[in-house]
């Protein structure tokens, strides 16, 4: 079998193999770093040492805030049910803007920290209002 | 294991061992029921959703406008800035785009039919405060496709603005035009680099380009024991919010003793926002004697 033009496209085939690889064999072993939250806004430290708890505890809250975002706007606006009482008994009012971001205010160091490294771009903020940020 | 009339094992079933099977798999049935019921009690147990302690109930709130009451322009005024800026609603500065939740027409707008040349001056000239009406079986809800508006169990006509898609067929549908849609940005400035949204309140959510938005009967505001922004603010007795379902509520005590009507009821949406009408003495009346 005689392949016409075969050096011209095997060649080709390396150089778009080594293109498209690229990104891959030119950051191996560069980790991007993992992004780093901030948990200690003025407002969390005005808090009483045992009161500075998130609704549930921390690994529930990385691996499940969506979930439970999901649950507190489905309660609130279609049930009515605004308050949410935790595994611990403690109650809150369900609202982002006015309970999560009144201790996480933030948002550039604590929301948009993760969901950019993770490439997610939930539409909160398109209405939910955020923190002011002050400068730091 | 039956047999056979040779003594070989047959693979078939007696009456007996059917009804034997049958019983332990209904009870295993029951008995899985019970214990996965007993697993979603667990999980509600430990964290649970509830009204707050100072949450206003009704089976089916409603409002009264004594039309009597409001004397001036103003004191509708205060009602609507009242609302409006509670609730973060835009003044894109252009009545083809307008975003409102209550708002003043005439009475021929107001009760289109009603109207003849010979009504008082005071009914002609005076303005009617309008807003949803929460109507007992709303065009509105039965149109969207998303579910995004819907009646809740107090009979509040709700919007769900996270499922908004933005087609409109509500608006198309509601006949008082209680409903606006968002054709700009609200969070967007005019060309003089004026917010639309003259003073942010930071505790309420604003809404996004291309969804529709409407009175809620401020639930945020009975939620905590409030009453909405514009009774509030209207003057005393002109605005009376309460449960049509409670014959000792002071809506229901209006509604007894006054003459009032409903805009467009013929339709057969059942609104549950009422007027008393009567001459008020309102401002704007020229004087013609």
């Amino acid at each position: 079998m005689k392949i016409y033009n075969g050096g011209k496209i095997f060649i080709g085939i390396i150089v778009f193999v080594a293109l498209f690889a690229s990104p891959f064999y030119l950051n191996r072993g560069k980790a991007v770093a993992k992004p780093e939250l901030k948990i200690d806004t003025p407002e969390i430290q005005k808090l009483p040492e045992q009161e500075r708890k998130c609704v549930e505890s921390k690994e529930f809250m990385r691996a499940e805030h969506m979930q439970l975002l999901d649950s507190w706007r489905d309660s609130v606006v279609r049930g009515g049910n605004r308050i949410y009482k935790n595994s611990h008994g403690k109650e809150f009012n369900m609202s982002i803007q006015n309970t999560c971001m009144k201790c996480h205010s933030n948002k550039k160091d604590f929301c948009d920290k993760c969901h950019n490294y993770a490439a997610v771009k939930p539409y909160c903020w398109t209405c939910h209002i955020a923190p002011k940020e002050k400068k730091s | 294991m039956p047999y056979s009339a040779k003594g070989e094992k047959v693979m078939s079933i007696n009456r007996r061992e059917f009804l034997k099977i049958a019983g332990l798999s209904a009870a295993a049935g029951i008995g899985s029921v019970a214990i996965f019921d007993r697993l979603q009690k667990n999980a509600l147990e430990a964290s649970e959703f509830s009204a707050g302690p100072d949450a206003l109930n009704a089976k089916k709130w409603a409002m009264v406008v004594d039309v009597r009451k409001f004397k001036t322009p103003e004191d509708y005024k205060k009602c609507t800035d009242a609302c409006h800026s509670a609730h973060n609603v835009p003044d894109f500065g252009n009545p083809k785009d307008e975003v409102k939740w209550i708002w003043t027409d005439t009475f021929d707008h107001t009760f289109p039919g009603q109207e003849h040349e010979y009504l008082s001056e005071d009914i002609k000239h005076k303005n009617f405060l309008l807003l949803c009406n929460h109507c007992e079986n709303p065009p509105c809800v039965r149109v969207c496709p998303t579910k995004a508006t819907f009646k809740r169990k107090d009979g509040i006509v709700m919007q769900d603005m996270h499922r908004c898609i933005g087609c409109r067929f509500c608006m198309a549908a509601c006949p008082f035009g209680a409903r606006s849609f968002n054709y700009r940005d609200p969070r967007g400035k005019d060309a003089k680099g004026q917010p639309f949204i003259k003073e942010e309140n930071p505790e309420y959510p604003t809404r996004m380009i291309g969804v529709v938005e409407k009175c809620t009967f401020c639930t945020e505001r009975l939620a905590v024991g409030k009453l909405p922004a514009c009774v509030e603010v209207a003057p005393a007795g002109g605005l009376v919010f309460g449960d049509l379902a409670d014959l000792k509520s002071e809506v229901r005590k209006i509604l007894r003793t006054n003459y009032t009507i409903r805009r467009k009821s013929e339709l057969g949406t059942g609104p549950a926002v009422f007027y008393v009408m009567g001459d008020s003495g309102y401002s704007v009346v020229p004087e013609l004697l």
